[in-house]
């Protein structure tokens, strides 16, 4: 069995943002970045499943050279080998095609990647890959059982819960609890450097937006505290100086 | 793995820094750690994170016995346990200074940090380092992941210090098929659950130690409860008891009476990993503290906005970044000390203990350094926290606690401080180094005219480069005068050799401060090193203050009249430096911090 593994080269969860050149640009200095935490899942599921069932794994990442010690992480954690799309992951189809191209060639069993990156959070990368290649996707997966060619999958839906059974190949968008993050061992960090990362070009420029700018969410304002027993003032705050009534 | 370094410091000898001038280029700085090697610490910092954070209330209760160990083992299976151990032995056989990272980052964990470094310190490597073929194929692999977990046994109640005069006593059986022990041992970290014991005891009435391998199924091994202890409770510490405790005779650890230079040589180690650990805790420390102080509002702005917190944040940040400066340096020098040795022919683990002898007064001067910057740190950010520092419920009072044993094992600072000079003095008798010719020069100094000279020369670090060669010449002086006064018993002046050793480790310190943030001026340009700038300065002038403080009442002590005059003289010359606003330098340091809401470096 071969499994791919999508990951996105994300700054971390903490990290503060800022935007350069006119606010068109993510202003990576001092940025500490990350595996997408829903990768991450989808990556330590995969290697349970790699260990289980004696699969070959795979990760994926379109990305330039700066993405490449996130990807060797993903090595350490388990993966067998990595291939980076040396191109800027600039917009979800542009990213879905890359996917959709290398995974066809590569001729996976399951191509597993986060629910979304935690960057842009388009959350539809997995359902334009499915959609390219003609496979059923399924997003979000919080439990994944491979039983043959068959898997059983669940995923919450609003006010219950999904089980559904797919036939091989499929893609999927992954969250907890499919699997807890694994962290990389000393041998698997040792290993790493030995693993092949192949760096190919991308294919086609078909981008589906155009980004024009960022903007950052206006400051807090100061809390005002308004006695309880003051409902007129508080109506007549709403109403003429936060003037949402 | 690999760090740069130069072929010229295969050259330094430990101790050599007080009187050769080192260049940046030839130090290690952690700005230089490879991408494997932040993996590892990732690594780390993920594990307490994941395992020791969320537990730290559960750990220190020691109401669950198993938790420990069952820590112990998670840090095994993702290698934690096996960084020291070559790979021929089931271990990862990293550099000296990668396993010093490792200490630094899991340094942070608390108990576990105590319990980690008990096992593959004083725990372990005794046996990497001394043990026969055998013994090593026998323990080695079990210990680096974690199955059998080790405790170290040397203090006796009525040795500490004094580690050699131990009552222990290792009887040979009339077939002399194994040594019987009997005696007690105390603060026995990992006692409570370890499996192997390194234990100290003499051979009827021998003169000095000697180590065995002591498994706990031998048999004969009791315990007293675990001890009631300020800080670091959730280590287990027990009293053990060894009575008719047969082991035998292969597990004796190298020869008869070895024992006491394992201990000696197996703390060296202990020492400088403790000095990393230190690192580790004060950066945790710091982040906490700044967030707090950011958040935490009086008068209506942060606290962080207050210039009596920033002189805090400023100085907790510059003492444990010049703590950090110096012990990778020493640690990259033990590596290449360590290569040098190998590549002579030397064997591995004779090599790893040569290594780590060289460089024996570093050691015992980045414990006493990194312990006392810890404790600084844990202090101010108890003041920082306001009353919520002295609340129990608050994140600084278990590291208040925690930080205080520290001082006290791996060698109490008093001990240590005697040891840095009285090896810096050993190696200057027996010729290893030559203080001589450089403390000769000094003394001529004094009698000459003082050199105003050098005011205007430019570069980097031109005036800071000249108060510390006139720190160490400080250091030269008094030291060089007080063996003269004292001659053999100068030992005996142990708040002398305390003044001489502040010193010493003053000009260690600072010195490796200003070469790593010279050596990192060359990689990233002067303008984006303001900060570091201004630390090195910074840390300089406590250490130039210090090193006049201590040299004054050192001679103060001993010299009279002409000779005391002159001296004091001497030592005002030798400890000025030229005057920088450092109430600013402190504000651009805390503001830089603070913007980062975390200890940046």
């Amino acid at each position: 069995m071969k499994i791919l593994v999508c990951i996105t080269h994300v700054p971390d969860t903490t990290s503060r943002i800022s935007f350069t050149d006119n606010d068109t640009k993510f202003d990576t200095n001092g940025v500490q970045f990350i595996i997408g935490p829903y990768d991450d899942y989808a990556l330590a599921r995969a290697v349970e499943l790699k260990e289980a069932n004696g699969a070959t794994l795979t990760v994926l990442n379109v990305g330039l050279a700066d993405a490449e010690p996130t990807i060797r992480k993903a090595l350490a954690i388990g993966a067998d080998d990595a291939i980076r799309v040396n191109a800027e992951p600039s917009d979800s189809l542009f990213v879905a095609n890359q996917i959709a191209h290398y995974a066809k060639e590569g001729g996976y069993d399951l191509i597993l990647m986060g629910r979304e990156s935690i960057d842009f959070n388009g959350g539809v990368v997995h359902g334009m890959v499915g959609e390219i290649l003609g496979l059923p996707s399924i997003s979000p997966v919080m439990t994944l059982e491979l039983d043959g060619n068959t898997a059983q999958l669940s995923r919450e839906i609003e006010g219950g819960k999904e089980q559904i059974e797919v036939d091989l190949p499929f893609v999927a968008g992954c969250q907890e609890p499919i699997a807890e993050w694994k962290i990389p061992n000393m041998r698997g960090i040792m290993t790493a450097r030995t693993k092949p990362l192949n760096v190919v070009e991308p294919v086609g420029d078909e981008t589906g937006a155009t980004l024009v700018n960022f903007e950052m969410p206006p400051a807090k304002g100061a809390v005002k505290m308004i006695d309880a027993d003051n409902v007129g003032e508080l109506v007549d705050l709403l109403k003429n100086e936060a003037k949402v009534l | 793995m690999e760090t740069s370094t130069q072929d010229t410091q295969k050259a330094i000898k430990g101790g050599e820094f007080l009187i050769r001038e080192t260049a940046a280029s030839e130090i290690f700085i952690p700005e230089e750690w490879s991408e494997e090697q932040k993996m590892i610490a990732q690594t780390c910092n993920d594990f307490l994170d994941q395992e020791v954070f969320p537990h730290l209330d559960e750990i220190d209760s020691m109401k669950n016995p198993d938790i420990m160990p069952g820590l112990m083992d998670k840090a095994g299976a993702l290698g934690l346990l096996g960084t020291s151990v070559p790979e021929q032995y089931g271990g990862f056989g990293m550099n000296f200074n990668t396993t010093m990272l490792v200490a630094e980052v899991t340094g942070a964990g608390h108990s576990f940090a105590v319990a980690l470094n008990a096992h593959t310190g004083i725990g372990t490597l005794p046996i990497l380092y001394y043990a026969n073929e055998e013994q090593k194929q026998k323990y080695l692999p079990k210990l680096a992941t974690g199955e059998w977990k080790a405790a170290y046994c040397l203090t006796e109640p009525d040795s500490g210090s004094d580690a050699n005069s131990g009552k222990t006593k290792a009887e040979l059986s009339s077939d002399g098929k194994h040594y019987t022990i009997n005696g007690q041992k105390m603060w026995i970290t990992n006692g409570g659950f370890a499996d192997i014991f390194i234990v100290f005891a003499k051979i009827e009435d021998d003169k000095n130690l000697t180590a065995f391998i002591v498994e706990k199924g031998f048999g004969g091994i009791t315990m007293n409860e675990e001890e009631k202890k300020m800080g670091i409770k959730g280590s287990s510490t027990r009293q053990v008891f060894f009575n008719d405790c047969k082991v035998p005779v292969e597990n004796m650890l190298s020869e008869r009476e070895n024992g006491f230079k394992i201990a000696v040589n197996i703390l060296n180690v202990g020492r400088i990993k403790l000095g990393a650990s230190a690192i580790g805790a004060c950066k945790k420390v710091i982040s906490t503290a700044v967030n707090y102080a950011g958040e935490r509002k009086q008068f209506g702005t942060s606290i962080s906005d207050f210039g009596a917190i920033k002189y805090k944040i400023a100085e907790m940040t510059t003492r444990n970044f010049a703590s950090e400066s110096a012990s990778y340096r020493a640690g990259q020098n033990i590596d290449d000390a360590y290569d040098a040795l190998l590549a002579s022919g030397m064997d591995a683990p004779k090599a790893r203990l040569k290594s780590l002898e060289e460089f024996a007064i570093e050691c015992a001067i980045l414990k006493v350094h990194g312990s006392e910057v810890l404790d600084y740190v844990v202090d101010e950010g108890v003041q920082i926290y306001g009353g919520m520092g002295f609340s129990a419920e608050g994140p600084m009072d278990r590291a208040y606690r925690d930080a205080r044993i520290n001082r006290i094992f791996e060698g109490t600072n008093e001990i240590n401080r005697m040891l840095c000079i009285d090896m810096l003095l050993k190696r200057a008798m027996k010729g290893h180094l030559d203080l001589m010719t450089p403390a000769m020069a000094v003394q001529q100094e004094l009698m000459s005219i003082p050199d105003f000279g050098a005011a205007d020369e430019e570069g980097i670090f031109v005036k800071e480069k000249k108060a510390l060669n006139n720190l160490k010449k400080a250091g030269l002086m008094a030291a060089g005068a007080a063996v003269q006064k004292f001659m053999q018993k100068l030992g005996e002046e142990q708040e002398i050799l305390t003044n001489l050793a502040d010193m010493l480790i003053e000009g260690y310190i600072a010195e490796s401060c200003l070469l790593r943030v010279e050596k990192l001026i060359a990689q990233k340009g002067e303008a984006n090193c303001q900060v570091e700038i201004d630390m090195a300065k910074v840390y300089l002038h406590r250490a130039v203050e210090i090193a006049g403080s201590a040299g004054k009442e050192a001679i103060m002590s001993f010299a009279e009249g002409d000779e005391l005059r002159l001296m004091l003289m001497g030592l005002k010359r030798f400890t000025k430096m030229e005057p920088f606003n450092i109430k600013d330098a402190r504000r651009r340091i805390a503001d830089h911090v603070i913007a980062k809401n975390e200890y940046p470096f």
